[in-house]
């Protein structure tokens, strides 16, 4: 028995050594609201939980079989009155609750921009929010800084109660991008992009990591943001760009390949281009980028001949690999001409320049032999290791 | 011999697949050789395998294949809860620049392989063998609709929990996850057999689980006894026909989202991979529009038995059987509209997340009506505290818990923060063992006197009972706290030394649980052991109320020698109440189905054609599957289908009976 007592004091000894409740306790304005919601649909629940609670064991208790002083009716079993009741009650708290959901999921969105800084402030719509662009890697996480040139990994900082706008995709696999302080967690998707909207208003170093399992090094998945003032945001910017070293597509291939437990990492400069290309998947020169396969096949697709328009997977990140009985793997080459060369920054490639060779419903076949444009390509790409 | 050819005989499958540099695996893997040694020579010994193949492996009987999934289902929970042992001691021990004891390959498929039997080949058995058991005899039924298709599809559900234990010792298990998403379940980040395991044993227990919910359905809607109306159907019955059409409906999903990932993974098609076109989002989806009934077909089966159990030691009908049937109803239809609520972070609008945020809430009403009508049962009953009736209060209690923290899970902003969190682990675990455990062993200790004609022994019951309750809570309320700290799951390290206590603390309850397993093996021991002082003579030990304690115990193989007929929902209480008389003459011979091999050998043969895909063994899947053709056609021409108990048999036995019942008296 005392072995016992002493297993029930356990949680107590734990919670009372200072145990850090983050998601309760957060530092940012919108992990706050979160809470708050927690809180009250918590509370509103009990409201039910704990009269079922309550009346089980009294029930069990009072209609004992020893207890011969209580009535006994076994062919009791309808109550049209007590039926619309425990109907009704449920209903009731959902119906509060629903409400709450709908209002707090629209006001809560992550895709929303902030309307304030905190419960008494309303964003200063003069100031520019803090640009981020997340990239979740096997297995560490590169923060770009669009408007300040820099680039970290697994470091990540915010100046206090300015409105930082994240920008989150992944390079290979699912993750997802959560730093509990701050707001919720949003998933990080290759060749997709999430965005979320937070601030932070409390100073201080809080944990952030991937809440979704992505493999082996899953483990050491996590990176510290700092919320600092305005002075040490911006010592912050300067020691990264005085870090040295810059990431262009080159280093950013080799930052990819998978790797654990990465140290701290600050590149003083950063492709500007960068971070649009690994949204859409094309770092890699001579490999088509997304948003210009999209536009090509918003106006009608390259049609048949879009099947030819693809080149041996020469780079992977792991091995270069394809399926047992399927064919070699492949890649959509691009399309782009030889006055765009690679390892250049390109313009944003809406769409093609001349529609008039793509196909689409009612246009004749296309004389475009995308082949020959990537031939440039095929020409000075090392051959394929097999 | 040139690698070519042993490219040929054994597809990857070499010596090097064996994990024999996992000294873990290796001692799993003696012990475990030593016991099936012991076990077939014994087997041998006894001369009882002739037994067995004819009478429980070839057999299409309801009865001995409910039995039969039953010990599936505590087999494989033992493999399941070991796995489960793994990862608490590992994550209590991996603090402070500790690695634990296991690496990230191991420990991720754990996680992964823990997962996937638990749910799979520990609850679903369970679950389908308590109605296997239970339905034909609650509807006066002499067998299910399809006997020989039971028989077949237990042994696809055994080929594959075969499967994901040959995991365990050649080659290895999945490393993503126990709903293996994709891009990580793809070829290019999972190029091991791991996914492949993953992939055909559930498409080989699949085909199991589906057949026998076509099977159940049609035994329900057409076998019903006379007089039994929709609207007199005992409860369970009601929700094992609700969990079935759950199944039909729900596991095509999920076999053709495996089928998609598998030619993804064989032909480099591109449903989810990242380029050309394919989309991860979509495998999230559709497994859902799985996953989510799935988990209503396993706990709608679990409230049935709570009903009947309520009623039956609170000595008094069902409070509120319209409206509890109603709600089964009602859970089944919305269990299809909240599927989004996994994975609210994946980046929908908040309409579209309001939405199924605010469906998953109002499934809980009907729940919480059940609730209501359960306490109703009780108040003013006359509650006997039997076992069955001390699973279903601390159901109630724990049920109620974790259903408040599903609701909070459901308001998408609380998810935001929630999400993927050991407060989810502490969530689903507490509706799952609080739910369907609880109520599996509910159901065992209510039929197990009907199943083997002695009850179990209460003391080990009361003591495996108090372990596994104290256990539960001692394991998952850490996971709850540790879930407001922000603690993601599967996590194989940790940095913070202050979350440790935590895990300690939820591993001592992991311990806990472990006696309460141990307790409940050794109560069937000893209640086999004590099985003349626990013997049941009448058939109706509980002084129940539906129409499986109207036979004996064990019910013979025709169940009933007469077609009972039925007049109220609570049948049995029904004709005790109005002085029933059992038939003592009269007795006709009954048409009954033969037993057949063809189900064990079928699914044999789709168990090597899954190991054969697994392994690029082309040769060896390809005869296997052109096996299975043969012998399924090949099982057309059996004309030996049925025979008829001859009167004698059924006068015999039922003459047995009339002097146990008379000794009785």
């Amino acid at each position: 028995m005392s072995r016992l007592k002493i297993l029930a004091l356990l949680p107590l000894a734990a919670a009372l050594s200072g145990c850090n409740y983050i998601v309760l306790a957060p530092a940012g304005d919108i992990a706050a609201q979160q809470r708050d919601l927690v809180i009250i649909s918590t509370v509103l629940m009990l409201l039910i939980v704990v009269p079922v609670m309550g009346l089980t064991v009294l029930f069990a208790w009072r209609y004992r079989q020893s207890n011969k002083s209580a009535r006994y009716e076994p062919d009791w079993d309808h109550s049209t009155k007590l039926e619309l009741v425990i109907w009704s009650a449920p209903l009731l708290i959902i119906v509060c609750l629903g409400a709450l959901t709908w209002m707090g999921t629209h006001l809560l969105d992550p895709y929303r921009t902030l309307g304030r800084i905190n419960a008494e402030r309303a964003v200063d719509q003069a100031k520019a929010p803090l640009e981020v662009d997340v990239v979740a890697l096997d297995w560490k996480w590169l923060f770009i800084y669009p408007d300040y040139g820099v680039a970290t990994v697994n470091d990540l900082a915010a100046p206090v109660d300015r409105p930082i706008n994240f920008r989150i995709t992944a390079s290979s696999v699912m993750n997802s991008f959560y730093i509990p302080a701050l707001a919720g967690q949003i998933y990080a998707m290759p060749g997709m992009e999430t965005k979320l909207h937070a601030v932070v208003n409390h100073a201080g170093t809080y944990k952030g990591f991937s809440a979704n399992y992505s493999g082996a090094g899953f483990s050491g998945m996590h990176f510290a943001f700092h919320g600092l003032d305005d002075k040490g945001f911006d010592a912050w910017i300067a020691s990264a760009k005085s870090a040295g070293g810059s990431l262009g597509r080159a280093e950013y291939l080799q930052l990819e390949k998978p790797s654990q437990n990465e140290p701290v990492r600050r590149y003083g400069t950063v492709d500007a281009d960068l971070y649009r290309l690994i949204l859409n998947m094309c770092v890699e020169t001579g490999k088509m980028c997304q948003s210009e396969m999209m536009a090509i096949d918003a106006k009608g697709g390259l049609g048949h001949d879009g099947l030819n328009n693809t080149l041996p997977l020469a780079y992977d990140k792991y091995a270069r690999r394809g399926t047992a009985l399927g064919g070699e793997p492949t890649f959509v080459a691009g399309t782009c001409t030889p006055d765009a060369p690679q390892g250049q920054t390109t313009a944003d490639i809406k769409a093609p320049s001349d529609a008039t060779p793509l196909l689409g419903a009612g246009l004749k076949r296309p004389s475009f032999t995308p082949l020959k444009s990537s031939s440039f390509f095929l020409g000075q790409r090392p051959k394929s290791d097999s | 011999m040139s690698p070519d050819l042993l490219k040929l005989i054994f597809g990857r499958l070499g010596i090097e697949s064996l994990p024999l540099h996992e000294p873990i695996v290796v001692g799993t893997f003696v012990v475990v050789a030593l016991g099936g040694i012991t076990l077939l020579g014994g087997l041998t010994y006894f001369r009882l395998w002739g037994y067995l193949w004819r009478e429980w492996f070839t057999t299409v009987d309801h009865k001995r294949i409910g039995i039969m999934y039953m010990i599936l289902g505590i087999v494989m929970l033992l493999r399941g809860f070991a796995d489960a042992l793994m990862m608490r001691g590992q994550q209590m021990l991996a603090f402070g620049g500790s690695e634990g004891y296991l690496n990230a390959h191991h420990y991720d498929q754990v996680f992964t392989a823990h997962g996937v039997i638990m749910i799979f080949f520990v609850a679903m058995p369970l679950v389908t063998g308590l109605m296997n058991y239970v339905v034909p005899l609650q509807i006066g039924a002499r067998d299910v609709s399809f006997p020989f298709l039971n028989n077949f599809s237990f042994w696809m559900t055994v080929g594959g929990a075969v499967l994901v234990m040959a995991s365990l010792f050649i080659g290895e298990f999945a490393r993503t996850g126990w709903l293996a998403y994709p891009p990580l379940s793809n070829i290019g980040y999972s190029p091991d057999v791991g996914v492949d395991y993953y992939i055909w044993a559930l498409q080989v227990a699949g085909v199991g689980t589906t057949l026998s919910g076509i099977n159940l359905i049609c035994t329900i809607v057409k076998l019903r006894c006379p007089g039994m109306t929709m609207m007199r159907m005992p409860v369970f019955t009601w929700t094992s026909l609700c969990t079935n059409v759950l199944i039909v409906a729900s596991f095509p999903v999920l076999t053709v989202v495996l089928a998609l990932l598998s030619l993804d993974r064989y032909v480099g098609t591109n449903f989810f991979t990242n380029d050309f076109g394919g989309s991860p989002m979509m495998y999230v989806n559709l497994i859902w529009i799985w996953g989510h009934p799935e988990v209503y077909i396993l706990v709608l089966p679990a409230f049935g038995i709570f009903s009947e159990v309520t009623s039956t030691f609170s000595g008094k009908r069902l409070f509120g059987y319209t409206s509890m049937v109603y709600a089964t109803v009602v859970i089944t239809i919305l269990s299809y509209l909240v599927w989004l609520h996994h994975f609210f972070t994946m980046g929908s609008g908040a309409s579209v997340n309001s939405f199924f945020g605010i469906t998953t809430m109002i499934i809980s009403i009907p729940t919480g009506a059940k609730m209501f009508n359960w306490l109703f049962t009780m108040y003013r009953g006359r509650i006997r505290f039997e076992l069955p009736m001390m699973w279903t209060i601390a159901f109630m209690l724990t049920f109620v818990v974790g259903g408040m923290t599903g609701v909070l899970l459901a308001v998408p902003p609380a998810d935001f923060v929630l999400h993927n969190s050991l407060f989810l682990i502490a969530h689903f675990h507490n509706v799952i063992i609080g739910g369907v455990v609880f109520g599996a062993f509910a159901g065992i200790g209510y039929w197990f006197p009907k199943a083997f004609g002695f009850k179990l022994d209460p003391f080990w019951g009361k003591l495996s009972f108090w372990f596994w309750v104290t256990g539960f809570y001692l394991a998952f309320m850490p996971l709850y706290v540790l879930g407001l700290m922000g603690v993601t799951r599967r996590l194989r390290v940790f940095d913070d030394p202050s979350l440790q206590i935590w895990f300690i603390i939820a591993a001592i309850g992991a311990g806990l649980v472990f006696l309460g397993i141990i307790c409940m093996l050794v109560q069937f021991a000893v209640s086999f052991l004590r099985r003349e002082q626990l013997k049941d003579v009448t058939g109706d030990p509980w002084d129940a109320r539906t129409l499986e304690w109207a036979t004996s115990s064990p019910p013979p193989a025709y169940n009933f020698a007469f077609t009972p007929v039925v007049h109220d929902n609570d049948a049995w209480w029904d004709m005790k109440k109005r002085g029933y008389q059992r038939p003592l003459t009269g007795f006709k011979p009954i048409h009954m189905p033969s037993n057949t091999g063809t189900g064990i050998i079928l699914a044999g043969f789709a168990t090597a054609m899954g190991f054969g895909l697994i392994w690029y063994i082309w040769w060896l899947a390809a005869a296997s599957f052109i096996a299975m053709l043969v012998v399924g056609i090949g099982h057309t021409f059996n004309y030996h289908r049925d025979f008829d108990i001859p009167a004698d048999d059924v006068i015999r036995t039922e003459d047995a009976r009339t002097k146990l019942l008379a000794g009785a008296k």
